[in-house]
């Protein structure tokens, strides 16, 4: 009994947060637009009894994904997305990755104020972190005035709504996601592997990727879909830092749902989008869970 | 068939394998190593012996490879090896905490140093299969390290060191982690794998038992210093100073006044020196002590086993008085605490041939303390 209400705890909050919004979400899914408060129609009516559920059900159907399948939009959007998340995270690993590297191998004295940088700009706001960025990388912004002072260019250069300044936003947003897992499995490393690794004859830097790199592989897997994950369905950096061209599920959704109005659209969209994301989080999980067996 | 004693350090034709010519090692103020030179040739099996902090790990690591010394040089093969980094020296190292790689298997393991050398795939298989036979280890060959147990995994290291065959192996404290009964075993099996491989190995240990059972010499390390190097029986029956006779094994040290004592012809247990030690005692007979120590402050070395504990006089060169005080009993033998009439505490080891029901000394008893002419060393004080 006891253990059934322990284990009850974390599924009334599943059931509670995410069970039934995601039943609220996917039946508007299979609702129908109108121009009435809520946009979408039916709406189930419990006082016309089994008739009016009857009626509800009746009406319910997938033509907003069959709709998802016709304008090619919807694709390219999540197609983007998918390039948009890979390309971000694979750079946020090439930087963080080094980061993580410096900060496990920095003398023990100084990894708490390093990882305290690290977290450091969590305590400002996302949103004026972002808005930071349009200033550094507008046309007028410092960078090209910076460039432009030390006669690297003539012309200031296009970077702000563009997809470069969606990537430099993400990798920037997202950096700590990836390295602290990636230190965190870095500083468990003992030394003497790679004394071993030299003496049995390899170079500094192959025993960097014989035995530091696989070492730590779990860490680097953990911090790449702690960011591949947030990132396929990121809207506000495209929105503030990318311009017409850039084209991701997230700033997709946010149109249908506030620009067109077009709830039940959105919530098709955003059905999918969720169904897209089991895979990465399904294989994120087993990845934490070898990581803790390895633990043992 | 006369059997050929192993002892090249006393060849002064043979070459030594390691040299160490006046090596000192500082890290920033603290000198872990002082201007320190050592010979140790080829096939020996070579125990550094000391208390934490004395330099015999520093000196192990400068074989290695992972530090360079300060001063002075480091020939392996007559050839200067301070320059050449870890992975270009034919010397391998068994780390006391093993180091193996937790994400390969034991054979991947074993195989790491072989593949590094870019040998072909049947050399490796070959070579590997021949350490898993050697360290008994075939069944586990699949297997990760966490998988094994602690006394196997050490076997893992050892064939992992020894895969590549190199002139020389070190081994750090690799004993350390294992149980007693499992440490003495595998002692003798290090000493087997020594001996059948021909490598030389340069030991590192705190446990003076395993550098004794082991070890073809002994070097008895304080303060980045050697104090002394002997086989093991020297070391233990002929220290050259307090400090080597009170580290190695349980001593009884007794201050006082050398005088020479005259020689008798045909006599052995004339001649040497006597110890006055104490108003009214009778001066105690060492007939082996150096005669150049006479009238000097000595301190007289005698091995708790090497006396006799009886209740009437002994008829011995050497007998105190005194009485027991405490027994320890450890099952083959028992130590005595005796105090004698002046409260110096002496302990004497007898072996416990009788039951102990049957045991006629017991505490507060009065005894006599007897050693021959020959047991007890005069060191200088």
């Amino acid at each position: 009994m006891r253990r059934f209400t322990l284990i009850s705890v974390p599924y009334i909050w599943l059931l509670a947060l995410f069970l039934i919004p995601f039943v609220i979400v996917f039946k508007i899914a299979l609702s129908d637009a109108a121009i009435a408060r809520p946009p979408y129609l039916p709406l189930l009516e419990f006082s016309e009894g089994w008739a009016g559920i009857k009626a509800f059900f009746s009406e319910l159907d997938f033509e907003n994904f069959v709709w998802l399948t016709e304008d090619d939009l919807y694709w390219k959007a999540y197609l983007s997305s998918l390039k948009i998340a890979l390309v971000s995270t694979l750079f946020t690993l090439l930087i963080g990755y080094p980061i993580a590297y410096g900060m496990a191998r920095a003398p023990n004295e100084w990894r708490p104020t390093l990882l305290m940088l690290m977290i450091l700009p969590f305590w400002t706001s996302f949103l004026i972190r972002v808005y930071a960025w349009m200033g550094i990388l507008s046309t007028e912004g410092l960078l090209n005035q910076l460039l432009m002072g030390l006669g690297l260019i003539t012309e200031p250069l296009m970077i702000l709504n563009t997809n470069v300044a969606v990537y430099i936003g993400i990798v920037y947003t997202y950096l700590p996601f990836l390295v602290l897992p990636v230190y965190a499995a870095l500083e468990k490393l003992d030394d003497s592997l790679l004394e071993a690794a030299e003496d049995l004859g390899c170079s500094r830097f192959s025993a960097f990727w014989l035995v530091t790199v696989p070492l730590s592989r779990s860490g680097i897997l953990a911090g790449c879909f702690l960011v591949f994950i947030p990132v396929l369905g990121e809207f506000v950096i495209p929105s503030l830092l990318g311009g017409s061209g850039t084209l991701m599920i997230g700033k997709v959704l946010f149109e249908e749902f506030f620009s067109n109005r077009d709830w039940p659209v959105a919530s098709a969209v955003a059905v999918i989008l969720l169904l897209i994301l089991i895979v990465p989080i399904v294989l994120f999980q087993m990845n934490q869970q070898k990581q803790q067996e390895a633990g043992k | 068939m006369a059997q050929t004693i192993f002892a090249p350090w006393d060849d002064p034709e043979e070459k030594p394998l390691i040299e160490f010519v006046n090596v000192t090692k500082r890290f920033g103020d603290f000198t872990a190593i002082d201007n320190l030179s050592q010979q140790i040739y080829a096939r020996e099996f070579f125990a550094l012996l000391g208390p934490s902090g004395c330099g015999k790990t520093t000196m192990m690591r400068m074989l290695a490879g992972f530090e360079t010394p300060t001063e002075g040089k480091i020939l392996l093969g007559g050839q200067d090896i301070g320059a050449i980094p870890p992975n270009k020296r034919s010397v391998n190292m068994m780390f006391q905490s093993y180091a193996l790689f937790p994400h390969l298997s034991i054979w991947e393991n074993i195989a790491f140093g072989l593949k590094r050398e870019g040998k072909d795939k049947e050399f490796i298989q070959a070579r590997v299969d021949e350490m898993l036979r050697l360290t008994r280890l075939e069944a586990f060959a699949r297997r990760k390290p966490h998988q094994i147990s602690g006394g196997q995994r050490q076997r893992v290291a050892l064939a992992r060191s020894l895969a590549k065959a190199p002139k020389l192996l070190l081994l750090d404290e690799p004993l350390g982690a294992l149980d007693k009964k499992l440490r003495e075993e595998t002692q003798f099996e290090l000493m087997d794998i020594q001996e059948s491989t021909g490598t030389t190995f340069v030991i590192v240990t705190h446990d003076q038992e395993e550098a004794m059972t082991v070890a073809s010499r002994v070097a008895v390390m304080d303060h980045g210093k050697i104090i002394q190097v002997a086989t093991p029986q020297n070391i233990y029956e002929a220290p050259n100073s307090v400090y080597v006779a009170d580290f190695i094994g349980d001593v009884n040290l007794i201050k006082g006044q050398a005088k020479a004592r005259d020689i008798v012809e045909g006599d052995d247990t004339s001649g040497g020196l006597e110890l006055h030690w104490g108003e009214g005692h009778a001066p105690l007979v060492a007939a082996n002590g150096d005669t150049a120590l006479a009238g000097k402050e000595v301190v007289l070395a005698l091995r708790p086993e090497k006396m006799s504990i009886s209740k009437e006089h002994p008829a011995a060169a050497n007998a105190l008085k005194g009485k027991v005080i405490d027994i320890g009993y450890l099952g083959n033998i028992s130590t005595y605490h005796v105090e004698l009439d002046n409260g110096t505490m002496v302990k004497a080891q007898i072996a416990n041939t009788r039951r102990v029901s049957r045991r006629q000394i017991t505490w507060e008893d009065e005894v006599w303390l007897s050693f021959s002419a020959t047991a007890a060393i005069v060191l200088e004080g």
